[in-house]
């Protein structure tokens, strides 16, 4: 046999995850998306009943494609607090953080979550591919990166009956996390209290192999909780409800941008509170400590318009005439009866002036185009907030 | 001599539309009382719990029509509210068969060819003609009905809204609409299809609530209510209230409450205090009396003037077209707890069509004698009934694995016939039963063990809900929606703008214009009328299309 034969190409176009069979086998829309290079869908069955069933009862979102990299060592936690913004020390073992990394320009190169199993072992999760960076970061200190991102696999499970399925499967032990608690519930598998819809939910992590398995104990006790696997669409729409930014959506991710000036920092997209000036040296602090000095250049807000016309893509006038930014993120909210946006506005509009500004809106009507120049409100906190996402232990439903 | 206080403004009565009323008037600045003759507040939107850890929505049990307008306003999800919706539904035959209907567009089609190839494409053209009707009526429901009499110029300017729209509606629509607004649902439905089965299906919703038959003219009208609701936008869409109908009651209360508006229950109105033509307060049953220069009523427009005010301060026509008004029982109910989901032999194992409305009416005509029964005051011998099963959905509903079972039951007198008498006080403890093992009897059609798995059961006739909820008669939509009783003759010529013949009273419930369903309208309708009657029209949100 020749050398040639046995050489086999890499796989062309998108390639299944582990609970892809069992997706394609429930679901009756077909729509399928590519995510990192796997199959994830868009909708299984209906983005509305998707959606209802993350706020009213339980639901399954396949969380594989996800980038996983653990950072093991010594110098870890430094690595770690060199790569983000916020100060991770402050992050207790057993804890997760929502976290920013920059450039050295401050621009956002990617927001996640930073998982403390202890001083010497983190896992950062992220949307985009974060290998190169981590090395480059990791340069010089005691630490070792690891690509876990085809071998640790990933379900989240959200919902207000989340905790009760939970206990139905034998995993009553999550009874006493608190929110971004982490914690290892049986040999191998890790769960967070964390997820993308600002409602009670988990995140659950096992070895690539063992995930179907999870994903049928979890199936076999989610008859009584209105379990129902999702897609991305009903995700997208809680965590605009949620106030939550995605890559690619509200922010560009500054390594795959191609045109100058499309990164934005921290700052400008809101989230002051997560960098840690004090902390000490981190990618992008100085930039960013000049950038705080002067001024940013944008706001990134979260709007209540007018109307009941989604906003997506609707840009923003002052008085009616000045163009001031644009929504990057907008739907109806079914659950606040609301119409909430995020929306990127040229500073100062968005802080200094909130008053008189109108969202633009598009609407076809059955084939006729259709204008509406609605007022918007700024708004603080999320648009959906409840006390069950947050209580420990959890209510049942 | 009880209690005594002073308020801008009170509301008789804490159903949904009191509530609202009360919500707007505090909001901008009134100091608002509601007071309740039950312990509880929400008249028909409740949650009740009558069977240790299960919840029932004993009265009204189904959520479309509440207008999102509305709830924005009042940031009802700020305080609870949690609207879910459900999906399609099924009528079952005695033959063990079944025609369903779905949230998906594509599986309806092939459901209705299975049963009648022709009906596909029919029913294309029904939900185009209904749906176009819905657009053309829904913007009237958040605005005053117009008084053709009146040179007011608010009200020649809602005429020529009116008018406006009817124009855009063009020559063909227009006859259609007219035709829609006075036609018999049978009629309407017999045009379009074959099958009758799909008839009875859609029927359902041009009877619900109302004293009329399939082919009774009007009944066109009562579907066209029923389908003018939304989820979401999502017209015809119908859903569950996350911990049942009290949900919206309560996050009224809440956003009342939040407002600085105090609720008074336990002590109904016993009179409307009236002095010189004008509104000084209401008297309750505990002898406690609250005074104010604002009263609104949200019991029916029968109740309100017959029972408790004098008719010394009515003119008399007034008096005799509120005693024209029809307001006619017709339903009873069924709350039921299940000690497990009930078995569907027809139906696939996991059917998304179990967790809709389900029927086991079969055609027009069985229909038409279920309301030949009730014309001669007893309840249908074979009724027609809408039942759900909530609690696969809404889990605060029962215990996990036992369910909760809400069945309408449509046709039951008020004034039963017993021995050639009728009196609602025939209602008793032995014709419940019967009226219930009645129901059962065809619910077996569609689940055999249903009495197997019944662990309680809640009956409820038009008798029981005016004595407990106090609509007249036990109608569940404040009167009739019949053309001659609704827009500017709803409740009565001349009175269609939330006002009465007495200064400074109101009515704001569902017997004022646009009618009952849980909507809501009425009362923020009278809201507006009020505020813009005290200089304070501006206090009143306005919405943006």
């Amino acid at each position: 046999m020749t050398k040639a034969a046995t050489k086999q190409a890499v796989p062309i176009g998108v390639i299944p995850t582990p609970l892809y069979d069992r997706m394609e086998a429930i679901s009756t829309a077909k729509s399928w998306a590519n995510w990192a290079g796997f199959i994830s869908p868009l909708v299984l069955d209906t983005v509305e009943f998707e959606y209802f069933a993350i706020r009213n009862q339980s639901t399954l979102f396949d969380i594989c494609p996800m980038h996983k990299y653990r950072i093991k060592g010594p110098d870890a936690l430094k690595v770690v607090n060199r790569l983000v913004t916020r100060d991770v020390s402050k992050l207790r073992d057993g804890r997760v953080g929502y976290a920013m990394w920059c450039d050295e320009e401050g621009m956002l190169i990617d927001d996640g979550t930073v998982f403390r199993y202890s001083e010497t072992e983190f896992m950062l999760c992220c949307q985009e591919t974060m290998y190169s960076w981590l090395l480059d970061t990791a340069w010089g200190f005691d630490a070792e990166i690891i690509d876990d991102s085809h071998t640790v696999a990933g379900v989240s499970l959200q919902g207000p009956t989340t905790f009760s399925l939970l206990k139905d499967a034998g995993l009553d032990a999550v009874e006493d996390m608190k929110p971004f608690d982490l914690r290892e519930i049986e040999p191998g598998l890790w769960v967070s209290r964390t997820g993308f819809t600002g409602d009670l939910g988990y995140e659950l992590w096992t070895a690539w192999n063992d995930i179907g398995a999870l994903w049928d104990r979890l199936w076999a006790a989610g008859g009584h909780w209105g379990l129902r696997a999702i897609g991305a669409e009903a995700l997208n729409m809680v965590r605009i409800e949620a106030g939550f930014i995605a890559a690619g959506v509200d922010f560009q991710p500054v390594h795959a941008a191609m045109r100058l000036n499309r990164g934005r920092s921290p700052l400008e997209l809101g989230f002051d509170k997560l960098v840690h000036f004090e902390k000490g040296h981190f990618n992008g602090r100085r930039a960013l400590l000049k950038q705080q000095q002067d001024g940013v250049r944008y706001h990134l807000a979260k709007i209540d318009i007018g109307g009941f016309k989604p906003a997506d893509g609707s840009l923003i006038y002052h008085r009616k005439k000045r163009e001031v930014g644009h929504v990057t993120s907008g739907i109806w909210s079914p659950t606040m009866k609301q119409n909430i946006a995020l929306a990127e506005l040229k500073a100062p509009y968005g802080k200094a002036i909130t008053d008189d500004l109108w969202v633009e809106i598009y609407v076809s009507e059955e084939g006729q185009w259709d204008k509406r120049i609605v007022p918007l409100t700024f708004v603080d906190k999320p648009f959906f907030q409840n006390a069950r996402s947050r209580a420990t232990p959890p209510n049942p439903f | 001599m009880g209690q005594h206080d002073k308020y801008d403004a009170i509301i008789a009565g804490a159903g949904h539309n009191g509530l609202t009323t009360a919500c707007y008037l505090a909001k901008a600045g009134l100091k608002v009382a509601v007071v309740e003759k039950n312990d509880w507040i929400g008249g028909a939107a409740v949650s009740r719990s009558l069977h240790d850890g299960w919840t029932y929505s004993n009265c009204s049990y189904v959520c479309s029509l509440l207008r999102r307008e509305i709830v924005r306003d009042l940031e009802l999800p700020r305080f609870g509210l949690q609207v879910i919706p459900y999906e399609g539904g099924a009528s079952f035959t005695p033959d063990g068969d079944y025609f369903a209907s779905y949230s998906d567009h594509d599986a309806v089609r092939r459901e209705m060819a299975r049963h009648s190839p022709a009906d596909v494409d029919a029913y294309e053209r029904f939900s185009q003609t209904v749906i176009r009707q819905c657009r053309f009526i829904r913007p009237f429901l958040l605005r005053n009905a117009p008084d053709p009499a009146s040179l007011k110029p608010r009200d020649i300017n809602e005429l020529l809204f009116l008018v406006k729209k009817a124009h855009g509606l063009g020559a063909k629509e227009l006859g259609e609409t007219l035709r829609f607004w006075t036609m018999s649902i049978g009629d309407f439905l017999d045009e379009h299809f074959e099958s009758d089965l799909i008839k009875a299906h859609i029927a359902g919703a041009g009877i619900i609530g109302t004293g009329l038959g399939v082919y009774s003219p009007g009944t066109a009208y009562v579907l066209l209510h029923h389908y003018m609701g939304d989820v979401d936008g999502a017209i015809g869409a119908w859903g569950f209230a996350r911990g049942g109908m009290g949900a919206i009651s309560n996050a009224l209360g809440a956003c009342f409450e939040e407002a600085g508006g105090t609720i008074v229950t336990g002590s109904g109105v016993e009179q409307f205090l009236v002095k010189d033509g004008k509104v000084t307060g209401v008297a309750l049953d505990n002898g406690d009396t609250y005074e104010a220069p604002i009263v609104a009523s949200n019991m029916d427009v029968k109740r309100t003037f017959l029972n408790h005010t004098e008719e010394k301060h009515l003119p008399e026509d007034f008096t005799k077209a509120v005693k024209r008004f029809k307001i006619r029982g017709s339903s009873g109910k069924l709350n039921i707890a299940l000690d497990a989901l009930p078995e569907f032999p027809a139906a696939p194992e996991g059917a998304s069509f179990l967790r809709g409305d389900m029927h086991c009416s079969t055609s027009l005509n069985e229909l038409e004698r279920a309301y030949d029964d009730w014309k001669d005051g007893h309840w249908s011998k074979d009724p027609y009934f809408d039942m759900l099963i909530p609690s696969q959905i809404d889990p605060t509903l029962a215990p996990p694995g036992k369910h909760m079972m809400t069945v309408f039951v449509q046709y039951a007198p008020y004034d039963l016939e017993v021995n050639g008498v009728r009196s609602g006080e025939n209602w008793n403890d032995d014709t419940r039963k019967q009226f219930a093992d009645c129901v059962l009897d065809k619910i077996e059609v569609a689940m055999p063990d249903i009495r197997e798995k019944m662990l309680h059961a809640e009956i409820r006739t038009p008798w029981d809900i005016e004595n407990e909820v106090g609509l007249t008669e036990g109608n569940i939509f404040q009167g009739e929606l019949t053309f001659d009783q609704l827009l500017f003759n709803r409740p009565v010529p001349g009175y269609a703008q939330y006002d009465t013949p007495i200064d400074g009273m109101y009515l704001v419930g569902s017997s004022a214009h646009p009618g009952g369903g849980v909507m809501a309208a009425p009362g923020a309708n009278a809201a507006r009328e009020i505020l813009r009657n005290i200089g304070k029209g501006s206090a009143m949100p306005s919405h943006n299309e």
